[in-house]
């Protein structure tokens, strides 16, 4: 009896370890093809249209790209494009932080309702976030008469634009934050609240803190977003030069009409922009990695 | 100061969580909420702190109504289940935030900020810990903590949700000796919730047993155990026997217990209450011996009937002092005699 003990006892063990090393030559294989599928996506579909961008807008010299940059319509696209992210990141990150918080903290009818309505302009075609906005105030739009009772212009010009990118780029803070704010809880607050704080005082002090790399990704995907926007805008702007066009809409123009250097150099700036934000995000999340031990 | 909760109603949707909830706890008093999970004790506690607002009834603090005060403004010390420590501060910070948020002209300097801090630190054994964030403090280190950010602001009452809910055993065991001792030293009123009757006995001066949102008794841990208002306080407080005259009728009759002052009644004895004796050989066995566990100073037998229908529950449990049952000399399968010194009758 004890001898088959004896007997059996290392086959059994021997069969899982050799299972075992089968299972991390298996996992080793699996993780090199995704190693280099995943790198090669990337430089096939992230580096190479960056590349492409900056060849193509230095295609004819270092002048010819300064020349189009200079361009009186080049620099007023840039400055609308500006402004409309200056004025619409802001108050979608108040606004986000207000319906992440309404949504977390508070329990009302229809609130997930609300949940499912933020992620509204998400769903639609931002070709119609921008129809939305000609159908309201254009000359034939619900308050396109009281609009031109105060000589206000809306459609066609940058309050328009402002709005549709508004609209756009609504979602980005509140969906960063809901479920982050669902994480962290609402204890914390609640303990900031019975040591005598106010309400301000909480958020400045404990939710803010918490939430602020979550709400920095969101501002960031707002920014990017607010600066690149296509669709909406273009169905809003009206496409005057030097007036209404933004730097999408103004690489778009530029290229339709075969002026190549001008488009790719337009486009140029607006992917340093995004990579301006990249590098600002990293240089925070390093600088807070440092700060913590 | 002492706390007054006046004829208190929260529903929450259909789910009636407190039901005209009327208690009184007297100034530096140490009280326990003891309620099965579900009774509403957390309810009660985040009532009285301001984190919750009843439907009807009032809460008063200190002779003053309370019940429309803000969190803030009620001079409460919370203790949260999970600590809910401030992640981005570090452990003397955390301490510090009652005081440094305080309006400029009520704000001490932060020389004596610091020496409060340091006071609170040394009073919960932690003062090593001052510069270490939360997430680098084991469970226990963190309630302490949480605890000393509570009594930085001097509180007029503290407040704990299942304040050892969250730790392991022997942890648990020696904070609640540490709580007691504390009690006694600060002398603040202070309420705690938990399920643990056990808990409750050991720490508590006050007890108030909760179910189903109502109050079922409150009293200190022997009234409660020696008189309990009703059977779900004689089940929730201690280890009972329950014999009802329906099913075991007949066996408590042969007892002596016969049901014709209480019909339809239902008995609870206490295991300390039934006393066994061995049964001279040669009688025929109508109660064995069926097992038993040392349990320290007391021993707990269980005992079970011979035949199927001589109305005895399945298992009785007694419990005598371990010396005691060495005298008797019982192994198991002997057949005992037993005597009931104390019965109490409810519904």
């Amino acid at each position: 009896m004890s001898t088959q003990i004896i007997v059996e006892q290392p086959d059994s063990t021997a069969a899982p370890i050799a299972r075992r090393l089968a299972a991390q030559h298996d996992s080793l294989w699996v993780k090199y093809s995704l190693i280099s599928l995943t790198l090669a996506f990337c430089t096939l579909f992230l580096i190479l249209p960056l590349a492409v961008v900056l060849t193509e807008a230095s295609a004819k010299g270092f002048a010819a790209y300064r020349q189009a940059l200079v361009n009186p319509d080049t620099l007023s696209a840039i400055r609308l494009t500006l402004l409309t992210a200056l004025i619409t990141v802001p108050l979608n990150t108040v606004f986000g932080i207000s319906a992440a918080w309404l949504i977390t903290r508070f329990k009302f009818p229809g609130r997930s309702f609300l949940t499912t309505l933020i992620d509204l302009p998400f769903s639609v075609s931002p070709v119609i976030s921008g129809l939305v906005f000609v159908l309201m105030f254009g000359a034939q739009g619900w308050l396109g008469a009281w609009v031109s009772t105060y000589d206000l212009k809306v459609i066609f010009a940058i309050p328009g634009i402002v709005l549709a990118t508004l609209f756009v780029t609504f979602p980005f803070v509140a969906r960063e934050l809901i479920p982050l704010m669902q994480e962290i809880g609402k204890e914390e607050e609640e303990a900031a609240l019975s040591l005598g704080a106010s309400g301000w005082q909480t958020f400045l002090r404990i939710t803010l803190p918490n939430i602020k790399w979550g709400l920095l990704y969101g501002v960031l995907l707002c920014n990017a977003r607010a600066m690149g926007e296509f669709g909406a805008v273009s169905v809003v702007s009206g496409h005057i030069r030097g007036l209404t066009n933004t730097l999408p809409l103004h690489v778009e123009a530029n290229y339709n009409e075969y002026n190549f250097a001008g488009a790719f150099a337009s486009a140029s700036i607006l992917a340093a922009l995004a990579l301006v934000t990249l590098v600002l995000k990293t240089l925070l999340e390093w600088r807070q990695a440092q700060n913590r031990r | 100061m002492s706390i007054s909760i006046a004829q208190l109603n929260k529903r929450f949707g259909a789910f009636n969580a407190l039901n005209n909830i009327n208690l009184d706890i007297p100034e530096g008093e140490l009280a326990a909420l003891l309620g099965p999970s579900g009774c509403g004790k957390t309810t009660l506690l985040r009532i009285i702190a301001g984190l919750e607002w009843p439907d009807s009834g009032r809460v008063i603090i200190n002779g003053e109504d309370k019940t429309q005060a803000h969190a803030s403004h009620r001079g409460i010390g919370f203790v949260f289940q999970h600590y809910a420590l401030f992640r981005h501060m570090t452990v003397f910070d955390n301490i510090a935030f009652g005081l440094r948020i305080k309006p400029r002209r009520q704000r001490p300097a932060e020389s004596v900020i610091r020496t409060k801090v340091h006071t609170l630190l040394e009073l919960v054994q932690l003062d090593w810990l001052h510069d270490h964030f939360p997430d680098q403090l084991s469970g226990g280190q963190r309630q302490r903590i949480a605890l000393a950010r509570a009594l930085a602001v001097e509180p007029s009452v503290l407040l704990l949700d299942e304040p050892f809910g969250a730790l392991d055993a022997s942890v648990r065991k020696d904070l609640r000796q540490w709580l007691r001792t504390l009690h006694r030293e600060l002398h603040v009123t202070s309420i705690f919730v938990t399920h643990d009757q056990e808990e409750a006995m050991e720490v508590a001066s006050r007890i108030v047993v909760l179910n189903k949102g109502k109050v079922e008794q409150q009293g200190s841990p022997s009234e409660l155990y020696d008189q309990p208002a009703n059977a779900f306080v004689s089940q929730f407080i201690g280890q009972t026997n329950v014999l009802d005259s329906h099913n075991h009728q007949h066996w408590l009759q042969s007892i002596g217990l016969g049901d014709d002052a209480h019909p339809g009644l239902v008995a609870h004895v206490r295991p300390q209450h039934i006393t066994i004796e061995k049964t001279p050989t040669g009688l025929p066995p109508s109660i064995v011996l069926k097992d038993w566990q040392h349990l320290g100073a007391i021993t707990r037998v269980e005992l079970t009937g011979t035949k199927p229908d001589d109305g005895l529950p399945p298992v009785l449990h007694v419990e005598m002092p371990s010396e005691h049952f060495k005298q008797l000399q019982l192994f198991k399968g002997d057949a005992v005699n037993i005597s009931i010194k104390q019965v109490q009758w409810f519904n």
